[in-house]
């Protein structure tokens, strides 16, 4: 017979330290039915065999069981349906009061039940003392110490469990409230739920007192018997000069209080604990914020600056480019041998002293070659003039063409560049190595090109950013199991919630500002659903790396370089968010649910390095597997979009196919007149636009710096608008999906951000063409009616709810 | 009416009564704030709002909207 045990416990109580001793490396992570909670299962470690398994469900943490939170409504829905052999209620020791509280509850569903107390060598370390005999035989059920943490006592405890869940005794719960309150518990439970299992009525009557909607919904109660109750609970509320809800909570914790007295003894009252101490410094009014920005840089500069975008580097240049060389030896003899190549090929005086002159006529890019070959740095020179090379050689009648002096091939790259494998030990990337290997089977091209363009290239986009993930997470993990997580959401409340997000979107929305991907996982971190999916719908319109170059792009060739077009992006993200919080908290779709505001600052706790690395590849791996398929499968369907076409009327496989006879190219020529009112309906903007939704450096690509030729600046502002804000690339798509863990959110935030984007590049093109000139009466009208109707959501009144609506599905 | 809005800090109040209803008062309660429980007023956010209170124990914060819910003696 298999055995089911349900975890429960209040958030920061060791829960999950707790199932991680237990069930070790057999977990399974999945949902709960219906909603997007985490539902957690794994098998208890030596004490399942094939026909006896005992299983192990985590509950999430949880305060109470009231019907306000989908977490406490999803834990009493598992615990009515599922009825558990037995629960383990973990409580931490150091805070037994308000643990208690949910103990209370949880008694009352007539389930066994086995209180295990953690965090008791901090208690000891304190001084306190706690009679678990005497808090067991007032509660009526089994009590333990252990401490998670060490693994002390996990034994011993699961061995109880076991034994309680087996002998199938039903729990009865020993505390009763006031008189009159008792009165009216047994007269429901006459009137109503007299043919119910005497185990289940106790919990069910105080919930129809307490007139839980969930509860009365769920027993289908008629409305003579609603009434007939409801003469009941009016006098008892009468009688206590409370409401109901609220005379059970007080009585439950007039109960606890009455009982903890006699069980436990605190011997330094009023001392300072460590958490006061260091709360004194970190949420101190004015040293707070200081404190607070010292940690973003570091954690914004080691996962985002260095080691995240050298782990990336690696995982895109050398694990999924063409190689690297292990362990950095003969990367310095390798970049040695490029500098003198460089010096002696490239860096010419007669390529310097056209640039200069270049420079002064004013020709987009001169500066930046000059400024690559003064600095002697070869690659930033070869990628300048991969963009600006072809405008040198065409404008003031090719005066200032360096290609002739340059060590150029036909196909416009370097040639006799030094070779990498020649230097020290060199690791080829994947694709060369698949690239070899499908060489020397002699596979057909287009196969070749999907294999490695499509499969192997869409597979390192997933598995690129990994590797930061992994240092952002650790860095996550170790911010939420200290405490300081908490404190971040307690500094930060007041600007953000404003905008219908928490304190803890900052983290998310900086880490943005590096790469997308990381910054929607590292939303996580947010309890709140409603906060969390604003958090994650609004994060990608602050300018992530991959836009710098289109910023850098439109602001050269259309702005020549004007110092502001780069901030106004970042102004536009904020911009965004902004308005986006404010117009969409007011919406159904997220004034339905209620954000307790509410809020435990945990004590502060050295993590152990076992806990931070399981939580780092449990999102990780959950990023792989979920967002994975969505990303891979794009790359392939892009991929091919670009390389099969029509040329000449024929539909043919090219792996160099111009990009206008793509299908790619069809299908954007097609719909290039959506962005007409944009003031960018061209083909090549279109498709650039499309091509971004690989990766938002691909814009850059797909337009050289003369294909501006002929747009105003106002209309190539309208573009990098819509690009900022428009659908972030696959790889954050795919996040987007992983996150929500919904297919209506996630099209619901992909389609919200294009809409937006569309809006916004409307209002700049169409109100700024009355400066310009170019007035387009229709556009604007259209405009100013999206103008319009943005100021008056911003404006109009904001109603929190006050009740769940969320119906969660009663069975799996 | 005396609220938990306008304790002074490093005061130590006694809950009288919770306004209110719904959601965030049941939330309030089930925190551990309840009638006749003390409240001992820790610091004010950076920002000015929410504030640290504790309660029961531990601490707790609570923005100075809902502390308004809440009537002190």
């Amino acid at each position: 017979m298999s055995i089911k045990i349900a975890l429960a416990g209040n958030p920061n109580s060791g829960k999950t330290t707790l199932f991680n001793a237990l069930t070790g490396s057999n977990q399974f992570v999945g949902n709960w039915p219906g909603v997007t909670v985490e539902k957690k299962e794994g098998k208890i470690k030596g004490h399942s065999s094939k026909d006896d398994e005992v299983i192990l469900v985590d509950l999430p943490g949880i305060y109470s069981l009231s019907p306000y939170t989908l977490e406490e409504v999803v834990s009493r829905n598992f615990l009515l349906d599922e009825k558990p052999n037995a629960i383990i209620n973990i409580i931490d020791g150091s805070n037994l009061e308000r643990n208690l509280y949910l103990t209370t509850q949880l008694v009352e569903l007539g389930i066994p039940v086995i209180v295990a107390v953690n965090m008791m060598d901090i208690v000891r370390k304190n001084g306190d003392k706690l009679d678990t005999q005497k808090l067991s035989k007032e509660l009526g059920c089994e009590v333990t110490e252990i401490s998670a943490l060490k693994s002390e006592g996990i034994n011993d405890l699961i061995e109880k469990a076991i034994r309680v869940a087996k002998s199938g005794k039903k729990m009865v719960a020993q505390h009763s409230f006031e008189g009159s309150v008792e009165h009216a518990l047994a007269h429901i439970e006459e009137a109503v739920l007299h043919d119910m299992p005497e185990s289940e009525q106790r919990f069910l009557a105080i919930k129809l007192f307490e007139r839980d909607d969930k509860v009365i919904e769920r027993l289908n109660l008629d409305s003579r018997i609603i009434s007939h109750i409801e003469a009941d609970i009016k006098n008892c509320e009468d009688e206590l000069d409370d409401d109901s809800e609220s005379i059970i909570t007080s009585e439950r914790y007039a109960y606890i209080a009455s009982i903890i007295g006699s069980c436990y003894t605190k011997r330094n009252k009023g001392k300072l604990t460590v958490t006061d101490k260091i709360d004194k410094v970190v949420t101190n009014r004015w040293l707070a914020l200081p404190i607070f920005a010292i940690v973003m840089i570091i954690v914004y500069y080691v996962s985002v600056s260095t080691v995240g975008t050298w782990a990336t580097d690696w995982a895109n240049d050398g694990l999924f480019g063409d190689g690297w060389h292990l362990f950095g030896i003969g990367s310095s003899q390798y970049d040695d041998a490029v500098s003198e190549y460089a010096e002696n090929e490239v860096f010419l005086p007669e390529v310097k002293t056209a640039l200069e002159g270049a420079n002064e006529a004013g020709i987009t890019g001169a500066d930046e070659l000059l400024a690559a070959a003064e600095d002697k740095d070869f690659g930033a020179f070869e990628e300048a003039y991969g963009s600006y090379g072809e405008e040198l050689a065409v404008k003031e009648n090719g005066k200032y063409d360096i290609t002739p002096m340059l060590p150029i091939d036909e196909e416009g790259e370097f040639s006799d560049t030094p070779d990498p494998a020649d230097y020290g030990v060199w690791v080829p990337g994947i694709p060369v190595l698949v690239e070899n290997g499908l060489v020397a089977v002699n596979c057909a091209d287009w196969l070749q090109g999907l294999i490695l363009d499509g499969i192997v290239g869409g597979v390192g986009a997933v598995l690129g950013f990994v590797p930061q993930m992994i240092v952002l997470f650790i860095f996550l993990a170790f911010l939420e199991a200290c405490g300081y997580m908490a404190r971040i959401a307690f500094i930060m409340d007041r600007i953000f919630r404003k905008f219908g997000l928490s304190g803890k979107s900052f983290i998310p929305m900086l880490i943005g500002s590096g790469c997308g991907v990381p910054g929607v996982m590292a939303s996580r971190t947010i309890e709140n659903e409603r906060d969390r999916r604003m958090t994650i719908m609004t994060t990608t319109f602050i300018p992530c790396g991959a836009k710098l170059p289109i910023i850098a792009l439109i602001s050269a060739a259309l702005f020549n370089g004007t110092w502001w077009v780069a901030p106004s992006a970042y102004f536009l993200g904020i911009a965004a968010i902004i308005v986006s919080g404010i117009m969409l908290k007011k919406t159904k779709m997220f004034a339905g649910d209620p954000a307790p505001f509410v809020m435990e600052l945990p004590a502060y706790h050295m993590p152990t390095v076992g806990n931070i690395l399981r939580s780092m590849w449990e999102r990780a791996s959950s990023f792989i597997k979920r967002a994975g398929t969505i990303i891979l499968l794009s790359s392939i369907i892009i991929w091919a979009g670009s390389c099969f076409g029509i040329v000449d009327g024929i539909f043919t496989f090219s792996a160099d196919m111009e990009l206008e006879d793509s299908i790619l190219g069809i299908v954007g020529n097609a719909i290039c007149w959506i962005f007409s009112p944009l003031g960018f309906g061209n083909i090549k903007a279109t498709i650039a636009t499309i091509m971004g939704l690989v990766a938002k450096e691909e814009v850059v690509g797909v337009f050289g710096v003369l294909d501006f030729e002929g747009m105003t600046s106002l209309a190539g502002y309208a573009f990098l608008a819509f690009n900022l804000l428009c659908a972030p690339c696959f790889a954050a798509i795919g996040a987007i999906r992983r996150e929500m863990n919904n297919p209506k959110w996630t099209a619901f935030a992909i389609a919200y951000q294009c809409v937006f984007a569309y809006a916004v590049s409307l209002m700049i093109y169409q109100i700024g063409s009355i400066f310009t000139g170019g007035l387009n009466i229709i556009g604007l009208i259209a405009a100013i009616i999206v103008a319009a109707f943005i100021i008056y959501m911003l404006v109009k009144p904001y109603k929190a709810a006050d009740k769940l609506t969320l119906k969660t599905k009663a069975k799996a | 009416m005396q609220t938990l809005k306008d304790a002074v800090i490093g005061q130590t109040v006694k809950v009288k009564r919770l306004h209110g209803e719904g959601a965030v008062k049941r939330r309030i309660m089930d925190m551990g704030i309840t009638k006749g429980v003390d409240v001992h007023i820790r610091k004010v956010a950076p920002l000015g709002d929410p504030i640290e209170v504790t309660v029961r124990g531990y601490e707790l914060s609570i923005r100075k909207a809902d502390a308004e819910m809440i009537e002190i003696e």
